[in-house]
């Protein structure tokens, strides 16, 4: 068989092109360099800056211990890459293996990786987005930018949606002692990721540093004055706030926009991927020279039901880029499957915040150790009599006890005391998402082994 | 030039950075962290101290020089 | 060989010099109930998830079977409540906490890092003192004194009171060492009587400093009032004992293992002369490869945990063997080998998970600058003694004395 010589000679002389320079696109050409692509690496970027970390910007930025500019991501090693940054790509020939940029270049590749990832979504009415004072916060200049305002001291800020990064960005302004109001649709802060239970913790967070809080609401304008500058924000009860800076966090849009027509399986939900990072084409079918990695794919999880899963989450671009480039490179046997399992953290308030697995699948919630009061807990998330995810406030160290349960399927609720086992602890409660998620019935699938990397699939019989 | 970045996934709040080299790492409330993402060049020891002290060796420091010069865009120092 | 007398024979002294022959026999059976009642875990991946897992207990009320009833009745006995390296949370957290505010981040970040120079400066006079140069014992000389006049520093207890309590340390050290299926009803006695006596002195101390508030620990813990309340006069006189005798009984083990170490290592010993920084990641080999604390005795179960194919029942003993751990194959390369240059280095030398060690980075930069200074001022320094005499403490494993010569000290 030629495949063999086939990857040698991709392997020696071969073309790889990574379009997204951010976290993902750089941890993949890290990985290719390191399994011996010695080949030309080009990596195509469309914010003009090196490849820099995010978590930052709603944090150590906004409080000013560092500045945007001071966010690039330290390398692993030398990549030796044709960098094309500034540049976006805007469109994908498949049959022709080429990827067009915005200043009319093309370039041809062997391999392709597509990690675009995401960017904040705007907000919805473009004239009153355009107001001064309006901002979102995704990027190094997005940052830049409300940095600067929060240091001029602002009379209020003005935050709509109260999910990680909006609950960050008031903890920021509460730290600088600046006025804030936080408007969300939810019953409180957090509710989608972590349910009602924990987002009542959050909400009482908020409350308690001073953040004027409105949930249940809507925000269905902003008003600038004559100078173009925003003045208030006009809420669904009736009532309005002045402000002078309003800060947009509504999520995320997946940028696949320049993938229209090109017959990949892209789109608004992201680029479906199977478990090996292979993109599918509009047909269902799998290519064998694209690759996706990053906030901008969706793949197949076995321990969730194999639903295609989509993660905004840091740890997830690493491990999925490292994936991604690994089976660039090799046959088809010695691929290995995206199986992380899913984490992230947000701190806001003084606390600590960190998930593992997908909360947002529970049906119910068991305080296991700690207390929601003292706002130091573990909280397990049960879906179908299974652990299927957790959460702890400042008790971070119990969570990879947690994660075992999640990656064993163990049972919901955990058969078992504790230690620091509280009387609310004593049974589950409903976790309280307000738009449960209805995953299929199946064969379920455990993770075992030693260490991460060689980890062995066992499957069991489902349990419905 | 330093760059660092910390896989706050992996962390759980030993806080060794925060005592070996205050001036990059700070804690912020019990467990969460905080930290210059550039620490200055003065602080390299202190940096090199608290990568090998990580229990978790959740810190990244740059093994690479490399830097990439975009114009104007360019952020190299 | 049966699996009980491996046991034994990890505990017994005349083995004390080198237990990482048994300890490998040991990973063989990576959760091994030795017929007393102990369950003894020795593989990486296994102590640490039992670091982790929230069934596992270190509250010896918790302790059901095998020595429970004796454990129980020291802890009803004894004048002082346990300290929380002998709690769960939430009391150990809160103690934890607030024992922190006096000495690390958030609230004293820069405390630690801000003794490098005394303790720079420590380290060098306790080598100007070293008096003959053919033979040197670096445990009488060097590496028992420097952490002693930190932690009396640091706690502000009288350095001048040494020799009282060095006994009673010395005591309740010798007590953690596990004695399967003997009686310890003796050794509990002394036990008892020497933490009832450190603890009198303490409270003389803190008594003092409430009276009169100096820059120190005992001062600031004393008259700490802050989210967590106050540490009543009890938790004081247990977390004050705690810090004392864990900055007299394991540091020192890490400066002489380490010199040991060095010293049976000449090239590594070479470039530490010339390269310091190579302090730091030497450091952390060290505390894998030759950990002052080499088992974590004391913890019990809430409930059966099944782990590595077997279930340790609930209210076990556990032992959690992480000097064994540190050299498990299957978690790290060519185990045996001391490696400074070792990349993958996540050692259990302080512990993981809630009851990480507390004094972790204070024992780092003692460490670090002890063993360097040692390499860099001692001219041509070699073993007397190999193996040298060892201390009998199985848990705190460490020589008694090193004597060693070298042929000048640098200024």
């Amino acid at each position: 068989m030629p495949a063999d010589g086939h990857l040698e000679r991709l392997k020696r002389e071969g073309r790889i092109v990574v379009v997204g320079a951010s976290l993902a696109g750089l941890r993949a050409a890290e990985t290719l360099r390191e399994e011996g692509f010695a080949g030309t690496l080009t990596m195509v970027g469309d914010e003009p800056y090196e490849p820099y970390d995010r978590p930052p910007l709603s944090k150590g930025v906004l409080l000013s211990r560092t500045t945007a500019d001071h966010t690039a991501l330290p390398r692993r090693r030398n990549l030796d890459a044709d960098w094309r940054l500034g540049i976006a790509a805007t469109g994908l020939d498949m049959a022709a293996k080429r990827v067009r940029l915005a200043d009319g270049e093309e370039i041809e590749y062997d391999r392709l990786l597509i990690a675009t990832g995401v960017r904040a979504r705007p907000w919805p009415h473009e004239r009153e987005a355009e107001l001064d004072g309006v901002f979102v916060l995704r990027t190094r200049d997005d940052a830049t930018a409300l940095q600067k305002r929060l240091a001029d001291g602002p009379r209020r800020v003005f935050v709509i949606g109260a999910g990680f990064t909006g609950s960050e960005i008031a903890s920021a302004c509460r730290e600088r002692e600046i006025s804030v109001t936080v408007a969300e649709r939810g019953a409180a802060p957090l509710v989608g990721a972590l349910g009602g239970v924990v987002g009542e913790v959050a909400a009482q967070l908020q409350r308690e540093n001073g953040v004027d809080l409105r949930t249940g609401v809507m925000v269905t304008g902003l008003e600038g004055d004559s100078a173009g500058r925003v003045r208030s924000a006009h809420l669904s009860d009736g009532s309005s706030v002045e402000t002078d800076v309003v800060v947009v966090s509504l999520g995320a849009t997946r940028n696949t926009e320049w993938l229209a027509g090109s017959g990949l399986g892209a789109g608004p939900r992201g680029i479906a991927c199977d478990a090996g990072c292979r993109a599918f084409d509009i047909r269902g079918i799998v290519t064998d020279d694209i690759f996706v990695a990053g906030d901008v794919a969706r793949s197949p999880h076995p321990l969730f039901g194999y639903q295609f899963l989509s993660l905004e989450h840091w740890g997830n671009a690493v491990s999925q880029a490292e994936t991604a480039a690994h089976n660039m490179l090799c046959e088809s046997v010695d691929r290995r499957p995206h199986m992380w399992v899913p984490a992230f953290w947000s701190s806001q308030f003084g606390v600590n915040i960190k998930s593992v697995g997908v909360p947002s699948m529970g049906t119910e919630i068991l305080i296991s150790q700690g207390s929601l009061a003292e706002r130091r807990f573990v909280g397990v998330y049960g879906y179908q009599d299974r652990v299927i995810g957790a959460v702890t406030f400042d008790q971070a160290r119990w969570l990879p006890f947690y994660e075992h349960l999640i990656e064993t399927t163990a049972p919901f609720p955990p058969p078992f005391p504790t230690v620091d086992r509280r009387p609310e602890g004593a049974r589950p409660v409903p976790a309280d998402f307000p738009d449960p998620s209805v995953p299929t019935h199946g064969p379920t699938v455990t993770l075992s082994g030693y260490s991460p990397a060689d980890r062995r699939m066992t499957f069991t019989p489902g349990r419905h | 030039m330093v760059r660092v970045v910390v896989d706050l996934n992996r962390c759980q709040g030993y806080a060794q950075c925060a005592f070996l080299a205050p001036d990059v790492f700070e804690m912020h409330g019990e467990e969460a962290l905080l930290y210059k993402p550039r620490p200055d060049e003065a602080h390299r020891d202190d940096v090199v101290r608290a990568v090998a002290a990580c229990p978790v060796q959740a810190i990244l420091m740059d093994r690479s020089d490399e830097t990439v010069t975009v114009g104007e865009a360019s952020d190299a120092r | 060989m049966t699996q009980g007398s491996l046991l034994r024979q990890i505990l017994e002294y005349e083995n004390r010099h080198d237990p990482y022959p048994l300890y490998a026999e040991l990973r063989k059976t990576p959760v091994l109930n030795d017929g007393d009642g102990a369950y003894v875990v020795s593989t990486y991946h296994e102590i640490l998830s039992l670091l982790h897992d929230p069934r596992v207990s270190s509250d010896a009320r918790n302790m059901t079977r095998a020595a429970g009833p004796d454990l129980q009745q020291q802890e009803e006995e004894t004048a002082l409540p346990p300290s929380f390296i002998r709690l769960d949370p939430p009391e150990h957290d809160r103690l934890r906490r607030m024992t922190n505010t006096s000495f690390g981040p958030p609230h004293e970040p820069r405390r630690v890092h801000e003794m490098r120079g005394e303790l720079g400066g420590i380290v060098s006079d306790l080598i100007a003192g070293i008096g003959s140069t053919d033979r040197i014992d670096l445990v009488e000389e060097f590496s028992y004194p420097f952490p002693v006049t930190v932690i009396c520093r640091l706690l502000g207890v009288p350095r001048e009171d040494e020799s009282r309590f060095h006994g009673w340390a010395d005591t309740l050290a010798a007590s953690l060492d596990p004695m399967p299926g003997e009686d310890a009803t003796e050794r509990n006695k002394i036990a008892q009587k020497a933490r009832t006596e450190l603890g009198m002195y303490l409270a003389g101390l803190i008594e003092e400093r409430r009276r009169n508030p100096q820059e120190d620990m005992l001062s600031e813990l004393a008259t700490l009032k802050g989210p967590d309340g106050s540490m009543t006069t009890m938790e004081l006189l247990s977390t004050a004992a705690l810090l004392l005798i864990a900055g007299h009984e394991t540091t020192v083990n890490l400066i002489t293992n380490g010199m040991l170490t060095l010293l049976r290592n000449p090239d590594v010993l070479r470039r530490l002369r010339e390269d310091p920084g190579l302090s730091v990641p030497l450091v952390e080999e060290l505390l894998r490869f030759e950990p002052p604390v080499q088992l974590v005795p004391n913890r019990t179960t809430l409930a059966d945990i099944e782990i590595a194919g077997v279930t340790i029942p609930k209210g076990a003993s556990l032992w959690l063997v992480v000097a064994a751990g540190n050299r498990d194959p299957l978690r790290f390369k060519d185990p045996d080998r001391f490696d400074p240059d070792r990349e993958d280095i996540e050692h259990l030398g302080f512990g993981s998970g809630v009851h990480s060690c507390f004094g972790a980075p204070l024992a780092r930069q003692e460490a670090q600058i002890a063993l360097s200074e040692l390499a860099r001022r001692l001219v041509n320094p070699r073993l007397l003694e190999d193996p040298p005499e060892y201390r009998r403490n199985a848990v705190l494993r460490g020589p008694r004395h090193l004597p060693i010569a070298c042929d000048d000290i640098m200024p």
